[in-house]
């Protein structure tokens, strides 16, 4: 492991930041570090830079512990929330910054702000002041001066908080090809799970300081272990006291009375079509359809539940006080502390079927 | 026709803008005035001007004015190289801050013109207790807004350097200093203010020369213009040199964010 936390416990007052946090990343990973917003994430980043102290516990880079280390000794790359970029200095002097510092020669660090500024996309700008460009270019040049001292790793704090929605899913995928491009170990901070899921190797979900699930996105999404990531990943129905066993197709499944489904585990098709599996569709009326931009989100009355789904808009059009047949392909339970991944026993035995 | 009643707007709001109505309307109204009362009591703007031109004429009033100015420029130079540095200390060390801001906090209350006499005692009636009483009144506006700057520093700017490297006396010289920069200069402007106000306030009391001198006697020859006409000449110097001070300002410091 490159990076690892071990016991990590950060207490500020009575808040617990960090609860006996253990973790480790490999070399080279983008890992997303998600949760809610005072669940620790970034608390995590500020120890690992060394701009916070743990009060116990060991955190170590590249087999070396580096719980003594300042700030300015652990040698490593952080791009702020707003960038906090310079904005006395120009887009040159801010990349140049960290060499400077390092007494790099004058014609070393020109040729390293040009090679970076072609890097991130941004040739040309060096005389540029902050306050002269747009937010997600900003980000860019903050990415730029963070590399420029080769860090060990690259920390980002919310990377992009501050940015609009459409050049976000842009900046996402370049900051992806980026860190790919420059080979090096990256963590970054997000409450945002369509950002950690489309950017991230791996995922580390947080909640209430402490480290609930790590693992692949796919992993996170499909196997969630915890109730709070099965509740937390994904829009989720809540369903308690074993509610779910009114759905056709489940059981009861140990001492797991809560379940969390999601809508796109909710296959709806008109009342008049022919289902796949009949012995595992319930009828279902409409009480709500809503519009989202690329999808109709419904609120389906089944039996007295009330389950959510999500119909393309181009798969007809499924109206409010519509009647309609429902299924659950699958769906989490959990009881307090483990979570499972149910699949409904139609689809289960087909599945056998097949092998 | 539209257009034209919008290129007359623009030039309405251009007028109002440029502050010459409040002034036009300034002067009526004192016109006005100065019909009801002899001219020794309120002289309207064309015996001001007559008076004003007999002081220009004959040199006094630049004589005056350069005194005057000479006085405030020391004072504010050496008030301004003082409150600098001692307000940068007290903003980044916290034991500086504990032994000085007793003293500022109670000092600062207390204005110049509170310390005439006892300046002139200290002294002397020549031109040192002068220029140390402007040193005493921009102190404390550049000191106030010196800490102010210092203690408004962005802790993420100061954290981003600390993460490329930078330490103490790097991260003042690159993060504080630079960030502190506007709030320095509005001290310096206001310092500017304080020290005219008080020059005139001391010329007053004790001075052979200066525009506070030329307010000050003018009485004693019933020259009510004199008076009005000193009054004019320190509002300009004061609107001259501030002028002056935020186009430096803007030239210069721009990219500090002073505008």
């Amino acid at each position: 492991m490159y990076i690892t936390f071990e016991h990590v416990y950060k207490n500020f007052g009575d808040f617990k930041a960090s609860d006996d946090v253990s973790f480790g990343i490999e070399k080279g990973k983008l890992v997303a570090l998600l949760g809610p917003s005072g669940s620790g994430k970034t608390t995590l980043l500020r120890m690992l830079a060394g701009l916070e102290r743990q009060d116990s516990g060991n955190i170590s880079i590249n087999g070396r512990v580096v719980n003594d280390l300042s700030v300015q000794e652990r040698e490593i790359g952080f791009v702020f929330q707003n960038y906090a970029l310079f904005p006395y200095y120009t887009v040159y002097d801010n990349i140049a910054y960290g060499m400077k510092i390092r007494k790099k020669e004058k014609k070393e660090i020109r040729e390293k702000v040009k090679e970076l500024l072609e890097l991130v996309g941004l040739p040309g700008l060096e005389d540029r002041y902050p306050n002269q460009l747009s937010g997600g270019q900003r980000q860019r040049v903050a990415f730029a001066r963070a590399l420029a001292v080769d860090p060990q790793v690259l920390l980002l704090d919310e990377p992009f908080a501050a940015i609009d929605a459409k050049v976000r899913k842009e900046l996402r995928r370049w900051l992806k090809e980026m860190v790919e491009k420059v080979g090096i170990t990256s963590i970054f901070v997000t409450h945002d799970q369509d950002e950690a899921v489309e950017v991230a190797d791996e995922i580390l979900v947080t909640n209430a300081g402490r480290v609930e699930q790590m693992g692949t996105p796919m992993e996170i999404y499909r196997n969630p272990q915890t109730p709070f990531v099965a509740q937390f990943i994904g829009e989720s129905v809540l369903l308690t006291e074993f509610q779910y066993t009114k759905l056709k197709g489940f059981s009861p499944y140990e001492n797991a009375p809560n379940a969390a489904i999601r809508p796109e585990f909710v296959k709806v098709i008109p009342k008049d079509e022919n289902p796949p599996y009949p012995s595992v569709y319930q009828e279902g009326r409409v009480e709500d359809a809503a519009f989202g931009g690329t999808s109709v989100e419904l609120s389906i009355r089944v039996g007295n539940l009330t389950l959510k789904a999500r119909q393309p808009i181009d798969e007809g059009i499924i109206k409010k006080g519509d009647l309609v047949q429902v299924m659950v392909s699958r769906l989490y339970v959990f009881d307090r502390h483990t979570a499972y991944t149910l699949v409904n026993a139609a689809l289960d035995s087909r599945d056998m079927y097949y092998i | 026709m539209q257009k034209k009643k919008h290129a007359a707007k623009g030039v309405a709001a251009k007028i109002l803008g440029s502050g010459v109505l409040t002034w036009v309307l300034l002067l009526v109204i004192w016109k006005a005035g100065s019909l009801f009362y002899p001219p020794e009591f309120l002289p309207g703007p064309l015996e001001t001007w007559k008076g004003a031109f007999s002081l220009i004429s004959d040199g006094t009033l630049a004589g005056d004015v350069w005194v005057s100015l000479g006085r405030v420029l020391k004072g504010w130079v050496l008030g301004v190289v003082f409150a600098v540095p001692v307000g940068l200390c007290v903003g980044c060390f916290p034991w500086v801050g504990r032994i000085f801001e007793p003293f500022l906090n109670f000092f600062r209350f207390v204005p110049a013109i509170g310390f005439i006499t006892l300046f002139l005692l200290w002294f002397g009636v020549g031109e040192t207790s002068k220029v140390a009483l402007i040193f005493y009144a921009v102190i404390f506006p550049v000191m106030v807004n010196t800490i102010a700057g210092v203690r408004s520093v962005d802790t993420a700017l100061l954290e981003a350097a600390e993460s490329l490297g930078a330490r103490r006396a790097k991260t003042f010289f690159t993060v504080i200093l630079p960030s502190a920069v506007p709030h320095i200069f509005t001290g310096i402007r206001l310092g500017l203010g304080s020290a005219i106000i008080c020059i005139a306030a001391a010329e007053m009391l004790a001075a052979s020369e200066g525009v506070g001198y030329l307010i000050y006697t003018s009485r004693l020859y019933y020259r009510t213009d004199w008076i009005f006409t000193g009054i004019f000449t320190l509002g300009l110097m004061g609107l001259a040199a501030d002028k002056l001070l935020r186009i430096l300002g803007k030239r210069f410091l721009s990219r500090f964010g002073v505008r």
